[in-house]
């Protein structure tokens, strides 16, 4: 819009309009504009942008905050998380009782479903398992069917147990745990540095869900429903890293539990 | 209360308007404010002085762009509420200032809103997009001029037919 000799460059024009310009600069630009319409035209309508902005979202600055952002609430629920977890140590073999609810707490505005209970339940199995070197599993990985089959039972639907090898993810094998709604498949996967990730999978009259994130201090988990069963997979709290394997297995388990579909 | 604290608290209305904004879905706005509200809250430790506002809208910036990643990813069919889009004026047939924005990149969305909407300086929205300053004021520029063009009802597609 402005040629290169121009006395005044677009960056000022909107710096003028954001009232950002420096004081000395104004006469200069004001001059220009009222010589250049078109450049006039651009600020006026620059201005009307803003103002539209500002008239239809500048209302939600006043609204009465829900409680879910009420910061001494939150700033609490981390707390308690906190020695809800050295309990949760202490009882590590009533682990599924134990700290039930703690990290609901973090979260209880956000759902008042299944799906707090699970995700803090499937978080405490994940920090107690992933750290045991000899007996992290009950049946390992290299008896996949022979899992696949007695978990399914044992919940009572058929469970899947994604392939994650793409992901470099080995099956290090799973485990049956006691969960909110009953029997609880727990799966576990190891990437070659070591990390490890599990899957926690158990019945909900939940709502199907899409993948939803939740983040403790070192973990976090996405969490998900698809037909009757829950899962969250949890991991080291690496947003980015958890997600691409949280897809890949919410792909596969949702391409295996859809019906066909026409095409 | 600590300062810090405070600090957070008296930014949440300011947080909300902003992912309102961004999101265009009041739901998905105090999510994404909740959560950055929470990551702010456990980093407390890690924050010795500073602009605790200009560092909650890079938190806020970056988890609306992670939530906007997975929702390409999978997309998920949100109607779109027209309820309140008689408030924006003469902009008929659904050429409104939320719509004129969806049809923006994000990156360019985020410089405008925090420059027109929150206030503030170039400096600080580079910051907060991690981007220099030049970057911000090509974002800016872009983002005016595809508003314009789209509030001014032109169509790319219709245009290429005559």
């Amino acid at each position: 819009m402005i040629e290169r000799d121009s006395p005044v460059t677009e960056d000022e024009l909107h710096a003028y309009v954001d009232g950002q310009l420096p004081a000395e600069r104004r006469g200069t630009v004001e001059a220009w504009l009222a010589t250049h319409p078109d450049d006039a035209a651009h600020v006026a309508a620059w201005r009307g942008q803003a103002q539209l902005i500002r008239a239809r979202f500048g209302a939600a600055a006043n609204e009465v905050l829900p409680r879910r952002l009420d910061v001494n609430r939150l700033a609490r629920a981390r707390r308690r998380r906190g020695l809800a977890i050295a309990a949760a140590a202490a009882l590590a073999a009533f682990i599924a009782g134990g700290a039930a609810g703690w990290f609901a707490r973090g979260a209880e505005a956000a759902s008042p479903s299944d799906l707090n209970r699970f995700t803090a339940e499937a978080l405490d199995a994940y920090r107690l398992y992933v750290v045991e070197v000899r007996h992290p599993v009950e049946v390992a990985g290299d008896q996949r069917p022979h899992l696949v089959q007695w978990l399914s039972k044992r919940v009572g639907s058929p469970v899947d147990v994604p392939q994650l090898e793409k992901l470099g993810l080995k099956l290090v094998g799973g485990r049956l745990l006691p969960g909110p709604t009953g029997a609880t498949a727990f799966f576990m996967y190891e990437a070659p540095s070591g990390e490890r990730f599990t899957l926690y999978c158990g019945h909900t009259t939940d709502p199907a869900t899409a993948l939803r994130y939740i983040a403790g201090d070192r973990n976090a988990a996405y969490y998900w429903v698809d037909g009757n069963l829950f899962y969250v997979l949890s991991g080291p709290a690496e947003r980015e890293k958890l997600h691409a394997i949280a897809q890949a297995a919410y792909d596969q388990i949702d391409a295996r539990s859809a019906p066909p579909q026409g095409g | 209360m600590s300062e810090f604290r405070e600090q957070i608290e008296a930014a949440i209305p300011a947080l909300r308007r902003y992912a309102r904004a961004l999101t265009r879905d009041a739901e998905a706005a105090d999510d994404i404010v909740q959560d950055a509200l929470v990551r702010a809250l456990r980093s407390e430790h890690l924050f010795h002085g500073g602009d605790v506002r200009a560092w909650l809208y890079t938190i806020l910036t970056n988890l609306n762009r992670n939530r906007l990643r997975t929702l390409a990813r999978r997309p998920v069919l949100t109607p779109i509420k027209d309820s309140d889009a008689a408030t924006s004026g003469p902009e008929a047939g659904g050429r409104d200032i939320a719509r004129a924005l969806a049809e923006l990149a994000d990156e360019s969305r985020t410089a405008l809103l925090l420059v027109v909407l929150e206030g503030l300086t170039y400096r600080e929205v580079a910051e907060v997009q991690g981007v220099p300053i030049g970057t911000v004021m090509s974002r800016l520029a872009r983002a005016r001029m595809q508003i314009r063009s789209y509030l001014d009802g032109e169509r790319p597609a219709l245009r290429r037919v005559k």
